[in-house]
């Protein structure tokens, strides 16, 4: 590195590629370990209806199926807990499932049994050979039937609520306005589809400890649980998490599976390996979203918004976690406006479908969504432009930090900036130009635009408090450092940046950095990757925790030198530390190791969470006759404060454009009215492909936080929050002189005929 | 049964069950766990390999297909002197991949690609790559892959 750049900043290819790409990673189903030498494997036997009583399940004849070495229910469950209770309800404890369904059942694909064989197709077959006798229940999966509490999936709470916000509300909030707007808007339940499906491997070593591989967003979470529902002692468990083929949040928490699968390890004292299948991955999985709302947004005819209610009606599956999606949802509800008054309440209750709980921004895309679609209801209602009624309402950049009304504190902002720079970068005027032109013409495709500004709260829990990450950085003899990390890549590229940071201030080359991570053992502690926290916590813990190790370095370098620790200063050319104005006077930092052992551990704590934000535009191309919906461009800002490496940034936008476009136009978990799932399989749930997206155009903004050494902010949810209601107003816009005024996603050609033909009798 | 199947250019004679998947028969039989199982219904494409050149998906396959053929997986995808075959470096030069599950199966898919049309333009590629998903990358980088090893990617990397 010449003297007076920084790597930072700039554009580094990632270093575990080589490898990925000529060897492949090694995921969990890939481990090759000598302890798990005789593998048995476990396949699990489903529930094959929503809601029963379990009569009776006979293990005979697959016991007796060739390979078979145990088949078990709840009944062999002795001395082991229950799943964690939904987060934040009065009546968790009453709601809280056995890992294998005892008594009752509660979703179709809740597991019910397990069968462990020699071989893994021997467990195919042998699972089929399980006969489970359900008496069925009558099942509720439509929330607003299970918010009537006639079906109790729990009857011992007395209730299907999980979590309720328990505000009070103000019946007069909107008397000042002169227009009112209300609006249902469904957020609908989308699966998180990680393109490695869920697996994990456990063995009892010889020494009695559990050890478990499994593909996780952080080994110390998915430990605590082991640990906790297992009931062991917290040293005789040892996780490990290799690669992970994505988490998208729905890898944050052990499921029922990841708990089955070490315990057999135990009961059976033999290694033991699951890999599910991907449809057992779309019954089971933890899926995402789920919200059916309210928006009621009102004001003057001038275009400012005085007041705006967000109501969430939140499925959160069976006892899922989707309780902190419903606060995290109220939360955020009135994203980047600055709005006099606004109320938001939520409610989260359980039905008898798969588990709802975090996935690609968690809470947050769903509060965009509805902020962003009711400012279009709005400046439709009043007849302005979006981006003029935007630009009204959105909080000043002098009024940063912003505290809103539901308690967030938004630390730096440029909202306004973000939105002209988009609309500009577009070349907005011209395509509304080219829309009036074809509505002039009366074609048979119109053009629609569509944006949104939002804001997302990143490195953070619910409250607005500080969250915290640790880091160990060692420099070695021979040249070279380890990194070790709290933090858990799932293909985020953590080596690369984590190695920048070392590299940067002590010169050692990127290859030269090994980046540890996912193992309970060598890093105890660690607060995982999920919601966009990794660098602005675990990279501003690794940055600073070099900086010690430099320091370290100076007084054993200024001892050996025979100089003053003020007069060194790091020689990144030789990876050392030379005295200023003395040529020739240094020491490298292997030769320091190589003395003494030359490591730090530290820990980053941050004063709160930061709030990164942005502006997308979408324009689309929607063929009336048809329904068809072509996404044409998606033009956006992901402002996330200073950019450690753009390679790594942009990619993360891609994904998560992506994903806000995939839900917008294609994605819809489905249940029928007796809660089977409907899109088992990817013939049926449609996944974006390559053939649906375009590339797209992504322009840049650095609005560095305060909060952390490297101004950084989270980009791994943005880009998904911000696509998905631009690309939602885009389409209802290309539709609106036509009279429509909201069209509910999944914008499926079905639902975007029936809207024109609606708007076409005058229904709209 | 007995397969003899050629596997990144050494012939290998092995006993399988008749059933058995040849994405299995790679990865259990022959240890070459690069090729990946994403789904069960032959849509993800993260099996992708050539047989005979060609891209298939070896999850719908039986390995007993495989006798007398020669299949490549990305283990064997380097040039003979050990450096990465262009699709790999372009996969890594346009940040193509991320979690990485995916990605043996998208490289060998382009490979497949630029064999029979070594000229795609981007629209050709995204039809081409429709059977094989990706959740990390949002498809921009990959195409953009593809283009800078059939040599089509702009200088400024523009996307016409």
């Amino acid at each position: 590195m010449a003297a007076g750049t920084s790597i930072l900043g700039t554009r580094v290819l990632r270093t575990e590629d080589p490898s990925f790409l000529t060897r492949g990673a090694v995921y969990t189903d890939d481990i090759v370990d000598d302890r798990l030498t005789g593998a048995v494997y476990v396949t699990f036997v489903r529930s094959p209806v929503a809601h029963g009583r379990i009569v009776s399940i006979d293990k005979t004849a697959a016991l007796a199926a060739e390979g078979v070495v145990d088949v078990v229910t709840a009944e062999d469950l002795e001395g082991v807990g229950l799943l964690p209770p939904p987060p934040g309800s009065a009546q968790g404890k009453q709601m809280r499932r056995s890992i294998l369904a005892a008594d009752v059942v509660r979703f179709v694909g809740e597991p019910v049994a397990a069968v462990v064989t020699q071989e893994r197709y021997q467990g195919e077959d042998a699972a089929e050979l399980v006969g489970v006798d359900i008496e069925p229940l009558p099942a509720v999966v439509d929330p607003r039937e299970a918010a009537k509490d006639e079906v109790l999936l729990f009857p011992d709470a007395g209730t299907n609520t999980t979590y309720t916000s328990d505000r009070e509300s103000d019946p007069t909030m909107f008397d000042d306005c002169e227009v009112v707007v209300t609006q249902e808007v469904i957020n609908q339940r989308v699966a998180a589809v990680p393109l490695e499906v869920r697996a994990m491997a456990a063995a009892a070593g010889a020494d009695g400890r559990l050890v478990v591989w499994a593909p996780s967003q952080g080994a110390q979470g998915f430990k605590s649980t082991i640990v906790r529902v297992l009931k062991q002692d917290e040293d005789q468990v040892h996780v490990v998490t290799p690669e992970v083929g994505g988490g998208f949040g729905a890898k944050i928490f052990p499921d029922a599976e990841h708990l089955l699968v070490p315990w057999l390890a135990k009961r059976l004292d033999r290694p033991v390996r699951w890999v599910e299948t991907r449809s057992e991955n779309l019954l089971a999985m933890p899926q995402g979203r789920g919200q059916i709302q309210t928006v009621t947004i009102g004001g003057r005819r001038d275009g400012t918004v005085q007041a705006y209610r967000l109501d969430v009606l939140q499925d959160s599956g069976c006892g899922g976690m989707a309780s902190v999606l419903a606060s995290l949802t109220a939360l955020m509800a009135p994203g980047v406006y600055d709005i006099a008054k606004v109320e938001a309440n939520a409610r989260s209750v359980a039905t008898n479908t798969a588990p709802v709980a975090a996935f690609r921004g968690a809470g947050r895309p769903e509060a965009t969504a509805a902020v962003e679609r009711a400012m279009d209801l709005f400046a439709a209602e009043i007849g302005m432009d979006p981006a003029d009624v935007r630009r009204k309402n959105v909080v000043a950049p002098d009024k940063f930090p912003f505290r809103t009304s539901m308690g967030a504190l938004y630390d730096s902002g440029e909202y306004a900036a973000a939105l002209d720079k988009v609309l500009a970068g577009a070349g907005y005027e011209d395509l509304r130009r080219e829309q009036q032109q074809r509505r002039d013409r009366g074609d048979v495709v119109q053009l629609g635009l569509g944006m949104s500004t939002y804001v997302e709260i990143t490195g953070g829990g619910l409250e607005a408090s500080g969250d915290d990450e640790n880091a160990t950085v060692e420099i070695h003899a021979d040249g070279s450092a380890t990194v070790l990390t709290g933090t858990s890549p799932h293909g985020q590229g953590h080596a690369t940046a984590w190695a920048m940071l070392v590299s940067e201030q002590t010169g050692i080359p990127l290859e030269k950095v090994t980046v540890k991570h996912g193992d309970t053992d060598l890093i105890p502690k660690g607060g995982g990757t999920g919601g966009s926290r990794s660098l602005q916590l675990g990279g501003s813990a690794v940055f600073t925790t070099t900086q010690q190790l430099v320091e370290l370095a100076k007084e054993r370098a200024a001892a050996l030198l025979e100089a003053n620790p003020d007069d060194l200063v790091v020689d990144t050319e030789n990876a050392g530390l030379g005295v200023v104005g003395t040529p020739g006077t240094s020491v490298s930092f292997a030769d320091l190791a190589a003395k003494e052992e030359l490591r730090a551990e530290g820990v980053f704590a941050a004063p709160g969470p930061t709030y990164p934000f942005g502006a997308h535009l979408a324009a689309v191309e929607v063929d009336t006759e048809s329904g068809k919906v072509v996404l044409r461009r998606l033009v956006t800002v992901d402002d996330a404060g200073t950019v450690l490496n753009p390679l790594l940034f942009d990619g993360q936008r891609h994904g998560g454009l992506a994903q806000g476009v995939a839900q917008a136009l294609f994605e819809e978990v489905l249940y029928d009215e007796d809660g089977n799932p409907q899109t088992t399989t990817f013939a049926d749930y449609p996944i974006v492909s390559a053939t649906e997206l375009p590339s797209f155009e992504l322009l840049t903004m650095e609005t560095p936080t305060s909060y952390n050494p490297l101004g950084a902010k989270g980009i791994g949810e943005a880009a998904t929050i911000g696509s998905t209601p631009a690309v939602q107003n885009a389409v209802v816009d290309a539709l609106a002189h036509l009279g429509v005024r909201h069209v509910d996603m999944p914008l499926t050609p079905e639902r975007v005929w029936s809207a024109v033909t609606a708007a076409g009798e005058g229904n709209a | 049964m007995r397969v003899d199947v050629g596997v990144n250019g050494t012939r290998y004679v092995d006993e399988v069950e008749p059933r058995l998947l040849l994405v299995h028969y790679l990865r259990e039989v022959r240890g070459l766990k690069a090729t990946n199982v994403g789904c069960d219904s032959s849509s993800c494409g993260a099996c992708t390999v050539l047989v005979d050149g060609e891209s298939v998906k070896s999850c719908t396959t039986l390995a007993a297909q495989a006798d007398g053929r020669e299949v490549t997986t990305v283990e064997g995808l380097a040039e003979s002197d050990g450096s990465m075959h262009s699709m790999q470096q372009a996969f890594r030069e346009e940040h193509a991949l991320q979690c990485g599950f995916c990605t043996p199966g998208m490289v060998m898919a382009s490979v497949g690609l630029l064999s029979e049309n070594p000229k795609p333009t981007e629209e050709e590629i995204r039809l081409a790559l429709e059977g094989n998903l990706c959740r990390c990358t949002g498809y921009h980088n990959i195409v953009r892959a593809v283009r800078r090893a059939a040599g089509t990617l702009d200088e400024d990397g523009a996307n016409a």
